[in-house]
């Protein structure tokens, strides 16, 4: 039966195959060479660049794109790996626009800064389609190193134990690894099962072993782990999902936003997914943005994002907020949601709009009623399953400036941490950071 | 993973990469930030003899020919040798030294064209411990007036004399830099090699006027309200030096004598190529004045990927491999036959190759109503100009017409054998010659 975007309740197929298939190709098309020799050549070599201080895993922006001027994308792609592993991941998902393209001068001056995420995924996809693994793994050295989650700080912290030489076990809850890599970021941002691909690439490097379906606190335990095994890393990132608070939010096509994010990425067949007509997406990151734009690009007809501050607090950027609005996102700001209602064969989400009075979001009591056949919940996630044995600070588990939580040799990283801010970026950066000390303490 | 590691005439450094003797190599806290950035060696700014020391214009000694984004396409400059105390320059050499063992350190010196001038200074140089001297005969402004600089350099006995004492009078390596600003740069190439030098390095600047100030009616840079000549180099002189280069590479009196390659060298490519025309090493400074000091990570990390390709384990591998394949025009294939070739795939319809064929050129290329463009066989004499102005790289290509086909333009079948201009009939002295 054909489906459109006008037919009633949540069905699959409201755009033809064709449509879907455009919908959901690269958000960016990836440079050319010419492309690429052209951007690079607006890059003007800044000392001390900016650019690398905004990123947290403090890749050498300025050298990589000149060697990729001087035609050696090669070299350019280990100057990226040599700080981050995950650089191939990094150049499609991070949000530039708040980081290294942020802070460019020619942003700043002109307002049209250098393509550094699009000239990064010119090097990175130059070497990896080569199949060529930079790094060779020093000789071995004996020592055992668990690590909780194979995300993007998992990752990273078990490569650079890799080349260390030591062995790595990685103990994945999933049956399949990479984390918010492939669970949990917007199908368009990373095509062609480029998640695994990337995990295969790294693991090349040799010396990892991934055991799947091994969740902490149910299939290991830390403690037996933390005897097993001369240091351990936890990078179990957040699995909880925080909830409304507010009445009616168990009824049925109230669902979790990261759920349907990771359904569509693990779907074969982009037709066969499931999407209401009416959508409504409660939240304000990128969770938010990614379950809102996906909507609406599997052809729900009215999607509404609804943020509870104003656009300047949300922590989606302005280009994000701007992608939405480009598909046809509608998104309303200062606005909370009270209940969840059943409105005939479908729901409607009563609202209350809400302003910031001495720094505290305060009711105006005015409210509204949005129809929506699903409704996505994207309010943020919590810690979920980590050992009691472990301090907490703010939800999350609690480290210090090298990474160790408060049990010795269990480090940790990333979301599931106190320094976490959800951006694959940071998690590679305290994975290998962690990593770094792990392997100072091994051999002192 | 390919060795950089650089022997040039016995002095070691662990890339061929150096910072020429200018601006940059003028004090200790310079090289040691290019030591810290991992240059290879430096040739330390030109000393002159003891006494008060040269002095500098105050106002503006650079100027720059720019690209449309800024991008320092050449550089001019009037700047003088050190003008720093002998001694300072000497205990700081000797400091540098002591804390750098594995970088080379040459000290660039230009004195006046008298024995004891040169006599009383070597041993000071000595002393310091350096690798060996490099002898200024290029400079083409300011100390060139005062008989010293491109003024020696633009006469081959003096250079010869000079070098001579050096090697009397110093034992480390002697390298002679020369002077662009000669008609044949092999004449001070071979007076070198007669004086006994180890090495030549080239080139110096090119006597220039960058720019003229239009309001002031003055050359740029201009100081109250004059300008003089300047020295120039930077990007824009490359194909100037290394023609210069190939010539005292490929000339039987001059070969084998080692090169020190200089004039516009930016990145990994540029220094292969000064490499693969005879340079043992490479000398930079423009790129480091405009770039700072990091550039030198892209030159050694392009250089090793490149040598990795091509399976080049040591410098040594390809170091003057092109230099047979520099030949006069005369011994040019004239059998050689080839042909522009559109590929309508690539092409985005821009005309430029017509505009320049039809205008300046052969009328090769033919132009239909809705903008296809097309060789045209019988004209085209394969000049290569459509396939330079072409914005799209690899859109237009040259193809060889094999033997025994006909050429279009010339209706004659394209010969197997080799035949150039000293046995074609049309040269007359190929019948003078019977």
């Amino acid at each position: 039966m054909n489906h459109s975007t006008s037919t009633a309740g949540i069905v699959s197929g409201r755009l033809n195959a064709n449509a879907l298939v455009e919908n959901f190709d690269d958000l960016h098309a990836p440079l050319s060479k010419h492309e690429a020799l052209v951007a690079s050549d607006r890059c003007y070599f800044c000392h001390d660049a900016p650019c690398m201080t905004a990123c947290p895993t403090s890749i050498d922006i300025p050298l990589f794109i000149r060697q990729i001027s001087t035609g050696t994308a090669e070299a350019s792609a280990k100057t990226i790996f040599s700080q981050n592993i995950l650089g191939g991941m990094c150049a499609r998902v991070c949000p530039t626009e708040t980081l290294c393209e942020e802070v460019c001068v020619r942003e700043v001056s002109e307002g049209k800064p250098v393509e550094i995420g699009r000239l990064q995924r010119f090097a990175t996809d130059r070497l990896m389609s080569q199949n060529i693994h930079p790094f060779v793994r020093a000789n071995n050295t004996d020592k055992k190193i668990a690590i909780i989650g194979s995300g993007p700080a998992g990752l990273a912290c078990a490569h650079k134990l890799a080349t260390y030489g030591h062995d790595v076990t990685i103990f994945e809850a999933r049956k399949k690894g990479g984390g918010l890599n492939e669970f949990g970021i917007a199908t368009y941002k990373s095509i062609n099962d480029f998640a695994q691909k990337e995990l295969d690439w790294l693991l090349s490097i040799g010396g990892i072993k991934v055991e799947y379906d091994k969740a902490i606190g149910k299939d290991i335990s830390l403690s037996q782990v933390q005897s097993d095994y001369d240091a351990v890393f936890i990078g179990m990132g957040l699995s909880g999902v925080n909830a409304l608070r507010c009445e009616g939010e168990n009824m049925a096509n109230v669902d979790d936003a990261v759920t349907f994010i990771s359904d569509l990425r693990q779907t074969e067949n982009l037709s066969e997914v499931q999407v209401g007509r009416n959508i409504v997406v409660i939240g304000g990151g990128m969770t938010a943005v990614d379950a809102a734009v996906q909507s609406k690009l599997l052809g729900a007809q009215n999607v509404s994002l609804v943020y509870r501050r104003g656009k300047e607090n949300m922590s989606a950027s302005v280009y994000e907020q701007e992608l939405a609005t480009s598909k046809g996102v509608r998104i309303i700001y200062n606005a909370q949601p009270l209940k969840v209602l059943v409105n005939g064969s479908g729901l409607d989400v009563e609202f209350g709009y809400t302003e910031t009075i001495n720094g505290k979001l305060e009711q105006t009591g005015e409210k509204f009623n949005i129809n929506a056949d699903q409704v996505f919940k994207a309010i943020g996630q919590n810690l979920s399953g980590a050992s009691e044995i472990l301090t907490l600070s703010g939800g999350k588990i609690q480290i210090d400036e090298n990474g160790c939580t408060s049990v010795p040799n269990v480090w940790a990283g990333g979301d599931c941490a106190t320094g976490g801010d959800d951006l694959t970026v940071t998690a590679v950066a305290e994975g290998r950071d962690a990593a770094i000390n792990i392997n100072t303490m091994l051999l002192s | 993973m390919a060795d950089l590691t650089s022997n040039f005439v016995g002095i070691k450094s662990p890339n061929p990469f150096w910072l020429a003797s200018a601006p940059p190599t003028d004090k200790e806290y310079n090289v040691r930030r290019a030591f810290e950035a991992g240059w290879g060696g430096v040739v330390w700014k030109t000393l002159g003899s003891e006494g008060p020391p040269v002095v500098n214009v105050n106002g503006p000694r650079y100027g720059v020919v720019h690209g449309a984004d800024r991008r320092v396409l050449g550089l001019n400059n009037i700047e003088l040798i050190t003008d720093r105390d002998l001694y300072k320059n000497l205990d700081e050499i000797k400091r540098v030294k002591i804390d750098y063992p594995d970088r080379a350190i040459i000290v660039s010196l230009m004195v006046p064209c008298e024995e004891e001038a040169w006599k009383a200074i070597l041993p000071l140089v000595e002393e310091t411990g350096a690798d060996g001297i490099e002898l200024n005969f290029g400079c083409p402004h300011g100390m060139a007036e005062r008989g010293m600089g491109a003024a020696v350099g633009q006469v081959p006995e003096y250079i010869e004399m000079v070098t001579r004492w050096c090697k009397q009078y110093y034992s480390k390596p002697v390298i002679v830099k020369l002077t662009p600003n000669i008609t044949d740069v092999r004449q001070p190439a071979a007076a070198a090699q007669a004086g006994g030098a180890d090495a030549v390095s080239l080139i110096n600047t090119i006597n220039s006027i960058i720019s003229v100030d239009l309001d002031v009616m003055a050359p740029n840079p201009t100081i109250d309200g004059k300008g003089t000549h300047g020295g120039y180099c930077g990007p824009a002189v490359k194909p100037i030096a290394m023609n210069m280069v190939a010539e005292i590479a490929r000339d039987p009196e001059t070969s084998g004598l080692p090169i020190s390659g200089i004039g516009g060298i930016t990145n990994w490519r540029d220094a292969a190529e000064y490499m693969v025309l005879g340079c043992g090493n490479v000398q930079v400074c423009t790129a480091a004045m405009t770039y700072g000091f990091k550039i030198i990570e892209e030159m050694i990390s392009g250089l090793s990927q490149w040598m990795d390709e091509k399976g080049h384990t040591s410098i040594d591998d390809f170091v003057g491999r092109a230099v047979p394949n520099v030949t006069d025009w005369q011994y040019l294939n004239l059998n050689y036959v080839s042909k522009a070739s559109i590929n309508q795939d690539d092409c985005i319809n821009c005309g430029r190759c017509y505009a320049a064929c039809e205008d300046t050129s052969h009328q090769a290329i033919a132009m239909t109503k809705d903008r296809e463009f097309s060789v045209i066989d019988s004209e085209c004499v394969a000049c290569n100009l459509c396939v330079e102005v072409c914005p799209v790289e690899n859109c237009i290509t040259m193809v060889q017409q094999e033997p025994g086909m006909v050429d279009a333009r010339t209706n004659k079948v394209v010969e197997k054998e080799h035949g150039d201009w000293t046995t074609h009939p049309n040269n007359p002295s190929v019948f003078a010659a019977e």
